[in-house]
């Protein structure tokens, strides 16, 4: 068990606690440096993926896990960051130029979004947000001087610095790679300064914050504007990495998806954001996988134990008919959401929470430690 | 004129839909603020047991009716004894997502179990059509605007006259208080949650001539009604109605007088702008909240 003596104030804001820290994470980002050379290009393309929605899962992050404010509507901000990549690209500007401005448009529009929120809570929050999206979806296909409507846009390979990066290159994978140490380590630093402190003071009781002298409105509306940005910036990356978006890859299923990664992860850290990436861009291979192997796996299975030949292709049929019926992957999305609710509410990152706390203390662990607090329910109108 | 008045006669009767699919939502939100994303994907479920009783089991399209409303009071039960109750209590934000994933498990579910042809259930009274003067509306609309407007003033009645209705009330207040009262608060979230099924299942079999039966058709059609029951104030039941009237008479006239497009972003133009001018809607109430 590590103590952490602390002697100074200072001490509370470090990035790293602990020396131990540094050989985790250094070994981590070693892993990372060497993977693309060893593992196949399909893997790695899932990598590139697990970054890109790791870069969205912090923006969710930074809104609904440390500032408390809900959204079922960030596909409509990868949509319009992917789309101002899209459009200024084929004017000619260079990445350099539009990664940015995709970044600040969104950003502005997230900050208008913003403003309904001041006035807004739990529900009517996310309602707003997922009208917001549908509203972007249409504008998207019906602005056809500037979108091509459904037709969709051609999006062709980086030029960055003079140098054209395809996107399945290795190239791509550090550029994104970069992109999302530079977003988290941004997010840590914001999140220990003043702007962040009053985040969280607004996630833990608005009327609490208020009365400490924080600017509701302001800082509302900055959490917005911030999370849009990055989302925005994670939207470029999602254009160069699909090389072709039209409107309806931004639905609403995609903001869903979002939001089962911070869920999946655990809203609370930014931890939580990258292990519910991971997860999230690997239910797609499972799911192939499921339907490939696993029938033939059970057969042969079934076959060991003594089950006649006829028996195990029985069985091999039916699990191949039931994993490859049409909408398979809403029922397990929808298994996923209730199973983590339920069950793991703190997440894939509380989870490792627990074990780790489970060893570190070891014959004395308490499950009571992560027992959640459950009140009754209060009328939200009166608020 | 009269393409005025024949398109504001069929916008009532889609605002109709809307607002029994929206009166499912208050019903819920009114007696435990949980908003269930999923009442769209019930009323689908609901066309889906309908179409078994009806055409597959070949029973009296009625008598299929009141077994399906049956059968969906007691999938509303299930779904609250196994899903909702055991996060009841805890941020809303679970609950949301809960009923998100169940929408996904049922639309899912219902594809894998039916298949995903478009379904047909021939109700006694789907051919003829009513002309009032030179307006036509079919039987099977008039019907969902009857059975629409009895619903809501039944159910506004129970909440507002009943001694169980005061008790949902009081539930949705304060649970504790409730608690202390002596009200059953189990019991009464289970009924409630019985009786929105019931209600979507009402809205999914009078919807299956006109919309057919689909696994998506819930979807849509339950994003439609979330404007509506918006507008219509998130508490208030014949704030339902009006609201679906509105988001409906809107949207079709929207489709007729604007460009292409308009018709579907119409209802979250409104929707947003109600946010940002009144968000407690047309007939809600909004207090202060005291520390």
């Amino acid at each position: 068990m590590r103590f952490i003596f602390k002697t100074d104030y200072e001490q509370d804001i470090k990035l790293f606690q602990h020396g131990g820290a540094w050989w985790s994470y250094g070994l981590l980002f070693a892993v990372l440096a060497v993977a693309p050379y060893l593992i196949g290009s399909y893997l790695q393309s899932q990598l590139v993926f697990v970054f890109i929605y790791a870069i969205v899962g912090v923006a969710l992050m930074i809104l609904v896990g440390f500032t408390g404010q809900g959204s079922i509507g960030h596909a409509a901000f990868l949509a319009i960051g992917a789309y101002t990549a899209a459009f200024l690209q084929a004017r000619g500007y260079p990445f350099e130029v539009y990664f940015p401005a995709a970044g600040i448009l969104t950003g502005v529009v997230g900050a208008i979004v913003g403003i309904p929120a001041l006035r807004l809570h739990g529900i009517y929050l996310l309602i707003a947000t997922i009208s917001f999206a549908f509203i972007v979806e249409e504008v998207l296909a019906r602005w056809e001087s500037v979108t091509h409507g459904n037709e969709g846009m051609r999006v062709r390979a980086v030029e960055f610095f003079g140098q054209t990066v395809s996107r399945d290159s290795n190239s791509f994978y550090f550029l994104c790679l970069g992109i999302l140490v530079l977003v988290i380590i941004g997010t840590l630093n914001l999140m220990r300064s003043p702007t962040g402190r009053a985040f969280i003071a607004i996630r833990d009781s608005e009327t609490a914050a208020k009365s400490m002298g924080i600017d509701l409105a302001k800082y509302k509306v900055r959490s917005f504007a911030i999370s849009a940005a990055i989302t925005g910036l994670a939207g470029t990356l999602y254009a160069h990495k699909m090389s072709f978006i039209s409107p309806e890859m931004f639905t609403l299923l995609l903001s869903i998806e979002f939001i089962m990664v911070i869920i999946i992860g655990g809203a609370f850290g930014l931890h939580g954001a990258i292990l519910g990436a991971i997860f999230i861009v690997m239910v797609d291979p499972l799911i192939t996988m499921l339907k490939d192997d696993l029938p033939g796996m059970v057969a042969s299975l079934s076959r060991g134990f003594g089950v006649g030949e006829e028996g195990a292709r029985a069985v091999q049929d039916r699990l191949y008919a039931i994993f490859s019926a049409p909408g398979l992957k809403g029922a397990i999305y929808g298994l996923i959401i209730i199973m983590f609710v339920l069950f793991e509410p703190m997440g894939l990152y509380g989870r490792w929470l627990k074990i780790k706390l489970y060893f570190q203390l070891f014959p004395l662990y308490k499950k009571a430690t992560f027992r959640r607090q459950k009140t009754y329910v209060k009328s939200e109108r009166n608020r | 004129m009269l393409d005025f008045l024949q398109q504001l006669v069929s916008g009532l009767a889609l605002g109709c839909i809307y607002g029994l699919i929206a009166l499912g939502f208050v019903l819920i939100y009114k007696a435990t603020e949980v908003i269930n994303f999923a009442q769209g994907d019930l009323m689908m479920l609901g066309g889906f047991v309908a179409y078994t009783y009806i055409t597959i089991l070949g029973l009296n399209y009625w008598l299929g009716f009141l077994f399906a409303v049956l059968t969906m009071g007691l999938i509303g039960m299930t779904i609250e004894r196994f899903v909702v109750r055991p996060i009841l209590g805890y941020p809303l934000f679970s609950i949301i997502m809960v009923t998100i994933g169940l929408g996904f498990l049922l639309r899912s579910l219902a594809g894998m179990i039916w298949g995903t042809d478009d379904l047909k259930i021939e109700a006694p009274f789907s051919e003829g059509v009513l002309r009032i003067g030179d307006l036509v509306l079919a039987y099977d609309k008039l019907s969902v605007i009857v059975v629409t407007v009895i619903l809501i003033a039944v159910l506004y009645l129970f909440f507002n006259r009943t001694r169980l209705g005061t008790a949902m009330r009081a539930t949705s207040e304060n649970m504790l208080a409730a608690y202390y009262m002596g009200i059953p608060v189990k019991r009464v979230v289970s009924l409630v949650w019985a009786i929105s099924a019931m209600v979507a299942g009402v809205a999914g079999v009078l919807l299956a001539p006109i919309t057919f039966v689909h696994s998506n058709v819930g979807l849509a059609l339950g994003l439609k009604a979330f404007p509506a029951a918006v507008l219509g104030g998130f508490g208030s039941i014949p704030g339902a109605l009006v609201g679906g009237l509105i988001i409906g008479v809107v949207e079709t006239l929207a489709g007729f007088y604007l460009p292409q497009g308009w018709k579907d972003v119409a209802p979250y133009i409104i929707l947003l702008l109600v946010l940002l001018l009144r968000p407690e809607g047309l007939f809600g109430a909004l207090g202060r909240k005291k520390v």
